[in-house]
């Protein structure tokens, strides 16, 4: 379902995606991992189609990213990081507004939007503008937003941040749910999130692929069994490793 | 999809933006006071004896000078502070449809601004017997003049989160657009240069070809230059918006 080759992205002379490549099949939920400004982001920004890569190829249902963005775009449902809104539109407004960028029209937008609002818990806050929300209910909103249009692919930049634990387990269970029969891409640095609801994990440090394989995999890495110590194994700086040897 | 429909759909919900924030009123109430007070106080509309516009359009391209960056200077950079710049371009659209639609929403809040002012229409028929196809052409020349700024802040707007710095830089260059033909300026410059290069730069000026609207005189030379300076900022503006992304 989407594939991606050799991506690259240079900021500059700084390289923020240093050769990534990875597919991913419908009904996989495939969790990013990584410290900050390891890449994670730079990354989903470039399948969503928002950065154009520096080199490398995505495709996203067999539509190229670069050649054919608004079919693979269409696909796509995202949540960007830090879970942007307009501010000065009610939360109503807002998921029409995307509904209808999404091409419905209608009864088949009131519907999405409906379903939308059923799927992410915010009947209580329909009329009321972004801009008042708690960032709880200002995340959901925008989550509620990349599901709009009930997408095969699912891009979702830190989910759960800002989220109390009942909405993130709520939100856990949802990218579950929605893993059965979609692809879901999720970033996170909660590494019990990516055992609980992912099928299979990358790491990524510094612009690369460090690690893959199932969560179970990973673990299986660390005499002791936790994915805690294979991260932090694989992702310290070289420098930190040489003094912990010392 | 329909690119008339997503032009449309971003029009609307930029529009909506001016009106559920007091923008709009703000804007609308100091528009029309100001175009009022240069009008008549300044103006000497009645003094003049004369059954005309002239002295409510000789003050647009000031007016404007300062007031349409005001409006257009939120365009881009309001998406990029906000962070629903990324949400926008993810969006099965294109960049253009994105940009034409910001740019029209602003532009018809402008009309509709420029339409407010209709009591100087109904005065000046009271009064006397004005030529309404001058008025008319006066309108709109005052339109494109109003489009040709609002396309300049558009593309400012593009260049920078931060509003103050989009409407400084706005204004920086529509003032250059007035100055380069106002006739203090051009008679400065024929001092020390030849006819051909004043008339060269004078070209690029929105007062030059203001003044055939204002007279009534609607030149197919003066629509194309306030188009193209139109159709050139949105250029810009979407060579801008992919830039940034580049890296």
């Amino acid at each position: 379902m989407i594939n991606v080759e050799h991506l690259v992205k240079a900021f500059g002379p700084k390289l923020a995606v240093n050769d990534v490549s990875f597919s991913v099949e419908r009904g996989e939920v495939l969790g990013f991992l990584g410290p900050n400004g390891a890449g994670k982001s730079t990354t989903m920004r470039m399948i969503t189609g928002y950065y154009p890569p520096t080199s490398g190829r995505i495709t996203v249902g067999g539509h190229d990213m670069v050649a054919d963005p608004i079919a693979a775009k269409r696909l796509i449902g995202y949540l960007p990081e830090n879970a942007p809104g307009y501010a000065d539109m009610t939360v109503h407004g807002f998921l029409k507004f995307c509904a209808e960028l999404r091409g419905l029209q209608g009864d088949a937008r009131k519907r999405a939007v409906n379903r939308a609002v059923e799927l992410c818990f915010l009947e209580a806050v329909l009329y009321q503008s972004i801009d008042t929300l708690s960032k709880g209910y200002k995340h959901r909103t925008c989550l509620a937003q990349s599901l709009i249009h009930d997408p095969d692919v699912l891009i979702l930049d830190e989910p759960t941040d800002g989220l109390d634990p009942n909405q993130k387990y709520e939100v856990r269970n949802l990218i579950k749910r929605l893993g059965e029969n979609k692809v879901v891409i999720f970033s996170t640095h909660i590494l019990e999130e990516v055992e609980a609801a992912c099928t299979r994990v990358i790491i990524i440090d510094r612009g690369r692929i460090v690690a893959s394989g199932t969560p179970a995999e990973l673990k299986a890495r660390s005499p002791e069994g936790r994915l805690d110590d294979v991260f932090r194994a694989i992702t310290l700086p070289d420098t930190v490793k040489a003094e912990a040897r010392a | 999809m329909n690119p008339i429909a997503n032009i449309k759909t971003i029009m609307k919900r930029e529009l909506g933006g001016y009106f559920t924030s007091p923008i709009a009123y703000v804007f609308l109430v100091i528009f029309l006071l100001l175009t009022g007070f240069f009008t008549f106080t300044i103006g000497n509309f009645f003094e003049r004896g004369e059954a005309s516009l002239v002295s409510f359009f000789t003050w647009h391209p000031w007016l404007y000078l300062f007031l349409v960056p005001a409006v257009g200077m939120r365009l881009w950079s309001e998406e990029r502070r906000l962070g629903t710049m990324e949400l926008l371009l993810t969006m099965p659209i294109t960049n253009w449809q994105a940009i034409v639609g910001k740019f029209l929403a602003s532009w018809l809040f402008l009309a509709l601004a420029l339409a407010l002012t209709f009591p100087v229409i109904i005065t000046v028929n009271y009064f006397g017997d004005p030529d309404n196809g001058i008025i008319a052409s006066g309108y709109v020349g005052s339109l494109m003049l109003a489009g040709s700024y609002l396309a300049v802040s558009c593309m400012t707007s593009a260049l920078t989160r931060n509003q103050v710095i989009s409407f400084i830089l706005s204004v920086m260059i529509c003032l250059f657009l007035i100055l380069a033909g106002y006739t203090p300026v051009t008679d400065l410059l024929s001092r020390v240069a030849s006819p051909v290069v004043v008339d060269v730069v004078a070209a690029f000026s929105v007062m030059t070809h203001f003044e055939g609207f204002q007279r009534g005189v609607l030149d197919t030379r003066d629509v194309v230059f306030f188009a193209s300076v139109i159709g050139f900022m949105l250029f810009t503006t979407g060579v801008i918006i992919r830039n940034q992304r580049a890296g």
